[in-house]
């Protein structure tokens, strides 16, 4: 309710700006890196499907491959224990370290340990726990949980960690630099590390066939927590399992490029322990190759949900993480305030609504569920294709069914005709209904601009529904883009080679009618016989509120309004990107194979039928080009659309703009900030302007600040038009002829 | 186009990696050239190479491990596309040769080298099954980020030196 929106903006805010700055710097390094890393490795995509199919074999036939794994280590001379829960998992490491009467224990990095606690359990048994990952040490020092899954202290900068250190350890001469800091910890983990007990891991991965931990670091510091000690104890989420050993290289090519963008780690550690390394006892003073080896190793392969999570149609995906940051990275908003936002009690960024809704329960994604806003970015990024918009979407439904009876319902009866249970939070109703919405405001326009518009209800609309007054509203039309078009007296050609319908989405046919009229007089210009018939919203609101069972209902319509012209041939043609992404993307889990395969088939975005109409031969002369009078220019600075950036569909608006003579510079950030209904939400808003700066600085440089600007979606064209003096425009309202409308 | 010993070289000088090419007959003279003393070292597995009577400690103590500036240690395998260098654990300890002292010296003969990750893992999947089964993929020097900038030298070495051993001519 209002309370808990300030409060959440409130916490968005703190953290923004104690940890943005830093965060935004090393996120975006980590992404440009990736960027640059899988440019340069000729199979990527190759890599990606092995990877994917890889991990959906191993979890598929994951039984089978715990107890050979059992079999292989033990064979080796190790133990594994298969630890149901994290009680179970810290039970059996607590009585480890009492029957060695462990004093010191170190450990390198490792998420699956902190998704358990096992240091406070260690803590408990009276050990001296030490991480020796320079990240996590910070962390420890500060008594902070990590921020990141890759690098957990992320969000300190070099002089806060100074200032803790000098404070903490209060050294003989101040620590400053980032060379003195990492000498003050290595020499004074160095000395835990000779003296410890046990040394914990966990691994990246875990392969079936020869018992081998495989180890991606850099620092060093996980091979000494193995060589050192005599026990080793090595943590890992039975999901970290693979068949064989080969499993291992497309991994290996792909985890750090995907993580920080580097080519590989310094170090890939491939340990089958117990490992041919003696233990040092820095208390003796013979050769340490005498050293007997006797040598301890222990697996403990956690469930703690796993298997729950493998049976779960929608969760199972999550599995195939190789916990390597690149969803973080990518995110526009995990860029603004990083991990402790963005996070649950352990896991952080995209994927972790999956992680924490299986392993700690749905309520550990509640507080940061939203802060998805099903960009997409991230999807391509995964290096095992993770479709991690979908698993939120669907924790988002879970959570909405989940909700206690409302008692505000009734202030939207009537806009709220879902298939939604009662009780579901307000806002997320009010916005997945925006179809109902848009149509009621469209037919008593201009009145319903002027009302909506007035300080008292902007005021009740941010009480009630959470929608921020210092965002500017849609405007809707009085006539819509379908009435539009059914009363032109246009003839239509009688012979045309090309048919095609114009999705008249939401924004198109409600309130930036402009575009669906300059894309009819496109497509016309160029041969094409157009339909405008009255189609259903294509669901994307729903769907960006969790409301499943409300999407599929429009999918359902939009399908059956779609099908006499799909079996007359037509095409579809889309400007909306988000929601041609519907049709291509989500559709496949809302319909039928057949319905969704024939949607996904003959929909195309707009400027990637025209790029289709010209390389098939059709001539352009007719539509405006730079030079033409009355045109916007010939300079343009370009936005694409995040889900036209994931759908790779960005080249055909840049590719037939210069064609048509246009100059384009386009923008390379990862997203506009405002992710459909994301940017209204008072919970958020400030959070989506923070994004949205850094496309308003790019557009700003001295390259790109004199240009046209224009944007293919209608969340990018509102965030602009917020964020810019310069009135953004749609890119076909440019080239359609007479476009100056 | 680069013959595979002249990617491998030009790949460890990307990733901070100092090269020096020598012959059988020459490798205890440029070794000497490249160790900085006191040195520790695990014994060279191949028939031609020995670090017997160089100078560098091989069976050292933990005070010797702990004091040594370098370490000297052969390398299984090296791969071109990535200048990475495959390195065993042994029971001597060559593990902790190539990884507590300052420097790390590895010594790769040209005729183990191969040319991406793919052939490495599949060299090495033959090894990990006949019970040569701890190995680490090391890519230049020790690194970390975490405190603020890229600083090299952590928990492992801080400079790494590859002697490249020519196949000796048939």
């Amino acid at each position: 309710m209002a309370t808990d929106r300030s409060r959440t903006a409130d916490r968005i805010r703190r953290i923004m700006a104690a940890e943005g700055d830093s965060v935004e710097r090393n996120t975006r390094g980590f992404n440009e890196g990736r960027y640059d890393s899988v440019d340069r490795l000729e199979e990527y995509d190759a890599y990606k499907d092995r990877a994917r199919a890889i991990k959906e074999d191993a979890i598929e036939r994951l039984p089978e491959l715990i107890e050979r794994v059992r079999e292989t280590v033990e064979e080796n001379g190790g133990t594994v224990y298969l630890a149901d829960d994290a009680a179970d998992a810290n039970r059996y490491v607590r009585e480890l370290a009492r029957e060695r009467a462990a004093e010191t224990v170190v450990k390198s990095k490792s998420m699956t340990t902190e998704e358990i606690d096992l240091n406070e359990a260690l803590d408990a048994e009276g050990c001296d726990v030490w991480e020796t990952d320079l990240g996590e040490f910070v962390l420890q020092v500060a008594d902070e949980a990590p921020s990141h899954l890759v690098a957990p202290a992320i969000h300190q900068s070099r002089e806060e960690i100074a200032a803790l250190f000098n404070e903490y350890f209060d050294p003989d001469m101040e620590l400053e630099t980032a060379e003195e800091l990492t000498a003050f910890a290595r020499e004074y983990l160095g000395d835990r590390i000779e003296n410890a007990d046990i040394g914990v891991t966990g691994a990246n991965f875990v392969t079936a066939d020869t018992g081998t931990m495989a180890l991606v670091t850099s620092e060093g510091n996980a091979r000494k927590t193995v060589a050192v000690p005599d026990t080793h104890v090595a943590v890992a989420g039975v999901e970290k399992i693979v068949p064989t050993f080969e499993d291992l290289q497309p991994f290996v090519e792909l985890i750090a490029r995907s993580g920080t963008g580097q080519d590989i780690t310094s170090y890939v550690s491939l340990f089958s322990p117990p490992v041919a390394t003696p233990p040092v006892d820095f208390d003796d003073d013979g050769p340490i190759a005498d050293d007997p080896a006797d040598r301890d190793f222990h697996l403990v392969l956690l469930d703690n949900g796993r298997m729950d999570m493998r049976e779960d149609d929608q969760l199972r995906e999550t599995l195939y993480c190789i916990r390597c940051g690149a969803c973080s990275n990518s995110c526009a908003n995990f860029q603004s305030v990083g991990g402790h936002a963005f996070g649950g009690e352990t896991y952080s960024g995209g994927i972790a609504t999956g992680w924490e809704a299986g392993v700690h329960g749905r309520e550990s994604a509640d507080d940061f569920n939203d802060l998805c806003t099903g960009c997409s970015r991230c999807v391509n990024q995964c290096p095992v294709k993770i479709d991690i918009p979908w698993i939120n979407t669907v924790v988002r439904d879970r959570r909405n069914r989940g909700a206690e009876d409302g008692q505000l319902d009734f202030l939207v009866e009537g806009l709220t005709p879902d298939e939604e249970p009662a009780g579901m939070d307000l806002q997320k109703r009010f916005f997945g209904n925006f179809a109902t919405l848009a149509k009621l405001g469209s037919a008593t326009a201009p009145v319903s601009n002027w009302v909506a518009d007035t300080l008292p209800s902007r005021l009740a609309m941010e009480r009630v529904l959470g929608v921020d007054r210092r965002r500017d509203l849609p405007e809707f039309e009085r006539e819509t883009f379908v009435e539009w078009f059914r009363n032109r007296d246009v003839p239509r050609p009688v012979d045309a080679d090309y048919h095609a319908v114009v999705y008249p989405d939401l924004y198109t046919n409600y309130i930036r009618t402009d575009r669906g009229k300059a894309t009819v007089r496109t497509l016309e210009a160029l041969g094409v016989a157009v339909e405008v018939p009255e189609v259903a919203s294509s669901g994307r609101a729903p769907l960006s509120q969790g409301m499943i069972a409300t999407a599929e209902d429009h999918a359902r319509e939009v399908s059956a309004n779609l099908e006499p012209y799909l079996e007359a041939g037509y095409d579809v043609v889309a400007v909306e990107p988000s929601d041609l992404a519907m049709f291509r993307g989500e559709y496949e889990r809302l319909l039928d194979e057949r319905r969704s395969e024939t949607i996904a088939e003959r929909s195309y975005e707009v400027f990637e039928y025209v790029y289709g109409l010209l390389e098939n031969g059709v001539d352009p002369a007719s539509l405006s080009g730079a030079d033409d009078a009355g045109g916007a220019g010939s300079a343009l600075a370009y936005h694409s659309h995040c889900q036209q950036r994931t759908l790779e569909l960005e080249a055909y608006t840049t590719d037939v703009l210069e064609r048509l003579g246009y100059d384009v510079v386009t923008s390379d950030v990862e997203c506009c900030g405002m992710a459909g209904s994301f940017g209204y939400k008072s919970e958020y808003y400030e959070l989506s302007v923070d994004v949205g700066e850094r496309l308003k600085e790019q557009f700003e440089m001295p390259e790109a600040a004199d240009r046209t600007v224009v944007a293919s979606g209608t969340s990018c064209l509102e965030q602009l038009d917020g964020l810019l003096a310069r009135r953004p425009r749609h890119p076909i309202s440019l080239v359609a002829p007479d476009g100056s409308e | 186009m680069q013959t595979q010993l002249e990617t491998f070289e030009t790949n460890l000088g990307s990733v901070r990696t100092g090269v020096t090419r020598t012959s059988p007959a020459a490798f205890q003279d440029v070794l000497g050239d490249v160790i900085d003393e006191p040195a520790i070292g695990a014994p060279i597995p191949f028939a031609e190479l020995s670090l017997e009577g160089t100078g560098v400690v091989l069976e050292p103590t933990p005070d010797q491990l702990r004091e040594a500036t370098c370490g000297v240690t052969a390398a299984a395998l090296g791969v071109a596309d990535y200048g990475t260098v495959v390195l065993e654990s042994t029971p001597a300890g060559a593990e902790l040769a190539g990884l507590f002292p300052d420097r790390h010296v590895v010594v790769v003969r040209e005729r183990d080298l191969v040319a991406d990750m793919a052939a490495a893992f599949e060299r090495l999947g033959e090894r990990f099954r006949d019970g040569n089964d701890d190995a680490v993929l090391a890519t230049g020097p020790s690194a970390t980020a975490d405190m603020g900038d890229l600083v090299h030298g952590v928990h492992g070495p801080r400079e790494t030196h590859a002697v490249i051993v020519e196949d000796a001519a048939e």
